[in-house]
């Protein structure tokens, strides 16, 4: 019997594991998927809220602001890409000035470090490209940008050094009370555990539900991205949100950590918790409401668009807690942003409840910091040569656009919870990220998975299994 | 009098031909820009052929298949057949251009040679 | 390290261009390849019809290749396999990695810039949908088709008619897929009348012109896709969505010239064809630095590419042997009403030969229409064309002789007349 199980490999699931292990718990993270960030942590805004926007005293506000101050050493720690850019809530009309005056307000009380209204004058000295037509905006210096693979593998793998069991393609098919704890009947047998962790995301209504009879809903609310080349990567410098007009709820604009520029979501809520497609009206919609922040938003330059879910719950709130009627089962539920800027306070505040339900002591030998994976693209004309004499497959460029080499996608397979899809590998080391979307680098990284695996190429998958790449040999079907 | 519309596929000018055909069966063609223009659509109306490529596996080489093409055009017809004979060729590293891969396909009369190299690994 | 001309990329561009360099008396030139073979894109091109300019026979890509890696070994041109091009300096300074020897730089007095194109991702086309496996570009489909033997699918829909679609829909075919259809967004193809024949009318694969794919079902692998008709703007026509079951999109939507590295070191570029802006000796603005080939225009035949590389290769001798002339009046080039742009965009009297190929794509299918070259405001040739198309580059000739007898040329315009 394991002491905690955690449902859901996501950032907050992650983040969750990761602080548990600095304790002598024996853990367990299952994932229906085939790798760790394969839900809504895939894909979202990669923002660090400021935590202006959340209702002052909600669990919300809370841990978002937490979670922002946490980053910075944690981005250190553990060797993931974070940056303080700053954001901007731009006012589009006069007479919304006391929108922002009261979003200020917020900021304030949440205890938002720096946040104030400034001039349109200085808003456009620091973004030249945003439109004329603002009145002032809302400017919070401590909104930041980080890579959501990034801080979820990077706290994962920590995780995963420290002793947390991950088991992939197994998912939840019920839970059960039992003398002691619970019994969780999954595609992949049958588990034990004293405490259960529900971080299931948009499935966290139907783990909740299983336990408790005061049932929630969490509806997948979708939004859709574009993505664009870092050619204009530095066409906004901070992260650029809106006020609500009268054209709704509005879009945000950022450049990402690794140098894109990336803008979206829109906001519709669905019904199929796996609906992640694109839709043309959606992206038509996205591009029509960015325009309002930056008019000449350089279309020409989307590289790929993408689509995530957003778990909403319908109270818009966190629910981390113990589930009342079921005791060492516990929600974190209704993670939606700003999830990924709070999970590691989420993490953090997870581990005390857990403590106080089934307190152990602490490791000795917990590791509290993790390297990443090279970066080549990154590294100096000195570094890249000191890592060449180390391992001559990091002069091996396999990715192009992102200089991504052999030597990288090497470790992304080699490490603890390594890579084993051509997702896997972007995600961990970006080939396939850039302007030709792994036209040229797939076969490579294909064939780079298939030699240190030990497999065939056919039996590479993109995403896990029933996506594999290639379908058979030539002629096999005359 | 008959007429037949063609684009010649001899290279890529794509030239539109036009073929008259008299009631003896003799025609006349226009709209080429050169001879090969005139041999292509009357062939292609009477017995159209294709040179045919395609690769086969090889083993030991720095590749795992070589392209290959008929040395000749062969009947239309063929083309399926000519792939088929190919299905279970499998040569050794290393692989010469020019290298004959099968003789007489389907029974065409035409080889089918290797056209590139592939070098012992 | 240093050398006297440095080639950036050993394909059909490449090759041609250090072969004539090395012709035309340097001794020392390095190309440098980042594949673990010289040749390019045309390893992968292994269907026949390349050739018939240059060499009067009808060749496949691997043996167009072979007969200038042929030359290449006979003049004992030093080359670089597996080596990538990090970094150039507008010094000319080239940083470089490959296993075996690590990074390090070469000086090079003269570059040749020979890097190619890319293929437009789906994500540059924007088309909705999941994101299973099973959606390839033409080119990558062609790679694993014709050199490892592997087939990307089964069921196959293709996506634009491009050359490489074309050749693709009869590749799979041939080698046991099911090609069902070839569907192109613009009311006209994109890729050579020949190929629409050989490639999909000898094998019955429809073409449905101004058609595109509004929809990729699927969430693991592709399972299908829909089709829709486009109005004149290119939007989609409600009520004539189409589904076909498959298991593979390939994309054939257009090249992209790779001028990453280019822009790098500040060579600047053409925004409609996104290759070098060149003067008559495909010099691009940054001194001593030339381009050709599809890095330059992306160009529908392989003759043309080494024709432009020959000149390239030349005159980067010419460079390095101090014996190409000062860059003096530089005469623009326009191309106007259909004629999308033109390479080279300049020319010097001076310094060009008697006979000048400027080359171009149009913009739509023109037919029964005239290309007419003016000299500042004054027509001077005006030729019927019976069909001019998106799809085929075209080209005319400027005489020197002729540039030189006209007084007060300020600029050489070139477009498409109607009756």
């Amino acid at each position: 019997m394991y002491d905690v199980v955690i449902i859901g490999a996501g950032v907050t699931g992650s983040a969750i594991a990761r602080e548990l292990s600095r304790y002598q718990y024996d853990t367990i993270v299952l994932d229906k998927n085939s790798d760790v960030c394969e839900g809504t942590s895939k894909a979202n805004s990669g923002i660090v809220h400021a935590g202006f926007d959340n209702e002052p005293g909600s669990v919300m506000a809370k841990m978002n602001v937490r979670g922002n101050a946490m980053m910075e050493q944690l981005a250190k720690d553990l060797d993931f890409s974070f940056k303080r850019n700053g954001s901007l809530v731009l006012c589009f009309d006069e007479k919304d000035l006391g929108k922002l005056e009261h979003l200020l307000e917020k900021g304030k009380k949440n205890g938002v470090p720096g946040i104030r209204i400034i001039s349109k004058e200085e808003v456009k000295k620091m973004e030249p490209n945003i439109t004329d037509d603002i009145a002032a905006a809302l400017y919070a210096p401590s909104g930041g940008i980080v890579c959501p693979f990034g801080l979820t593998i990077a706290m994962a793998e920590n995780a995963c050094e420290n002793g947390v069991a991950f088991q992939f393609n197994t998912e939840v098919l019920n839970i059960v009370p039992i003398e002691g704890g619970y019994k969780l009947e999954t595609s992949k047998g049958v588990i034990e555990s004293k405490l259960v962790v529900n971080a299931a995301g948009v499935y966290a209504d139907k783990f909740h539900n299983m336990v408790s009879d005061e049932k929630i809903t969490i509806i997948p609310r979708k939004g859709e991205y574009c993505l664009m080349d870092k050619k204009v990567g530095d066409y906004v410098n901070s992260t650029i949100f809106q006020l609500p007009t009268i054209y709704g709820k509005g879009v945000l604009i950022t450049p990402t950590v690794h140098g894109n520029l990336l803008t979206g979501p829109t906001a519709v809520d669905i019904e199929d918790k796996e609906n992640t497609q694109t839709t043309a009206d959606g992206l038509a919609d996205l591009l029509k409401r960015v325009a309002v922040s930056v008019p000449t938003v350089p279309t020409r330059q989307i590289i790929t668009s993408f689509t995530g879910l957003r778990a909403h719950w319908t109270e818009h709130e966190f629910i981390i807690q113990e589930v009342k009627g079921a005791p060492g089962f516990i929600d974190v539920a209704g993670i939606e942003s700003p999830g990924l800027s709070s999970s590691p306070a989420i993490g953090e505040y997870v581990a005390e409840l857990v403590q106080g339900i089934y307190q152990v002591e602490k490791k000795a030998d917990f590791k509290a910091t993790r390297k990443g994976i090279p970066n080549v693209a990154e590294a100096s004309f000195a570094e890249r040569q000191e890592l060449i004499k180390k391992n001559p497959a990091y002069a091996n460029v396999v990715c192009r656009c992102e200089v991504v080499t052999e030597g990288e996608i090497m470790d992304a397979i080699h490490r603890p919870l390594g890579a084993t899809t051509l997702d896997g590998i972007k995600r961990r080391t970006r080939a396939g990220m850039g302007r030709c979307q792994s036209g040229f680098c797939a076969p490579k990284t294909v064939e780079i998975l298939a030699r240190e695996l030990g497999k065939d190429v056919s039996e590479i998958t993109k995403s896990g299994e029933g996506s594999n790449y290639l379908t058979g040999y030539n002629k096999e079907d005359i | 009098m008959k007429v037949k519309e063609l684009v010649c596929i001899g290279c890529p000018l794509g030239c539109n031909l036009k073929v008259e055909i008299s009631g003896e069966g003799s025609m006349e063609v226009t709209g080429n820009t050169c001879p090969r223009g005139a041999d292509y659509a009357k062939k292609e109306l009477t017995d159209p052929r294709r040179i045919v490529t395609s690769s086969v596996r090889v083993k030991g080489g720095h590749l795992p298949c070589v392209s290959v093409k008929t040395e000749t055009d062969i009947p239309k017809d063929k083309i399926f057949d000519c792939v088929r004979a190919l299905k279970d060729v499998e040569l050794l590293a290393p692989v010469k251009i020019g290298q004959v891969v099968a003789e007489d396909v389907a029974g065409t009369g035409a080889a089918v040679i290797a056209t590139k190299e592939i070098f012992a690994r | 390290m240093k050398t006297e001309i440095a080639i950036i990329g050993g394909g059909p561009a490449g090759l041609a261009a250090a072969v004539a360099a090395r012709e035309a008396g340097v001794e020392d030139i390095l190309i440098i390849e980042r594949d673990n073979e010289l040749g390019g894109i045309l390893n992968q091109c292994i269907h026949n019809g390349f050739g018939l300019h240059t060499f009067k026979e009808e060749l496949t890509g691997p043996e167009y290749a072979g007969r200038y890696i042929e030359k290449v070994e006979e003049l004992k041109i030093p080359y670089m396999l597996h080596t990538i091009v990090v970094d150039i300096a507008e010094n000319k300074v080239i940083t470089v990695m490959n296993k075996e020897q690590g990074m390090f730089q070469i000086e090079a007095k003269a570059i040749v810039l020979a890097m190619g194109c890319r293929e437009r991702s789906r994500g540059a086309l924007n088309i909705p949908g999941y994101r299973p496996a099973g959606v390839y570009s033409a080119g990558t489909a062609q790679r694993y088709v014709n050199m490892e033997g592997r087939m990307p699918g089964k069921k196959v829909v293709i996506l634009g008619s491009g050359d490489i679609g074309l050749i693709m829909a009869r590749r799979m075919t041939l080698e046991g897929a099911e090609v069902q259809v070839v569907a192109e967004l613009m009311p006209y193809s994109g890729g050579l009348k020949r190929n629409i024949v050989q490639c999909l009318d000898d094998y019955d694969i429809p073409l449905k012109l101004s058609h595109t794919v509004i929809d990729i079902k699927g969430k693991k692998r592709v399972e299908g896709v829909t089709l829709a008709q486009v109005d004149e703007n290119r939007k989609p026509i409600p009520g004539t969505e189409e589904f076909y079951e498959c298991d593979t999109l390939l994309l054939s939507c257009g090249l992209i010239p790779e001028n990453e590295l280019s822009s790098q070191m500040g060579v600047e570029l053409n925004p409609v064809t996104s290759g070098p802006v060149v003067n008559e000796s495909l010099e691009t603005n940054v001194e001593g630095v030339f381009a050709c080939g599809n890095v330059l225009h992306v160009h529908d035949l392989v003759d043309y590419v080494s024709g432009e590389a020959k000149t390239a290769g030349e005159n980067a001798m010419a460079y390095v042997q101090g014996t190409l002339m000062q860059a003096g009046k530089e005469i623009p080039l326009k191309g106007e009403n259909g004629v999308r742009y033109t390479v080279p965009c300049t020319v010097d009297k001076d310094r060009m030969a008697e006979k000048q190929v400027v080359r171009f794509r149009v913009g739509n299918v023109y037919r029964d229409s005239f290309l007419c070259v003016y000299y500042n405001d004054k027509c001077m040739s005006r030729v019927k064309k019976k069909v001019m198309a998106p799809g085929e580059m075209e080209q005319v000739v400027l005489l020197r002789s002729k540039l030189d007898a006209f007084d007060g040329l300020e600029s050489i315009t070139i477009r498409i007349e109607q009756e």
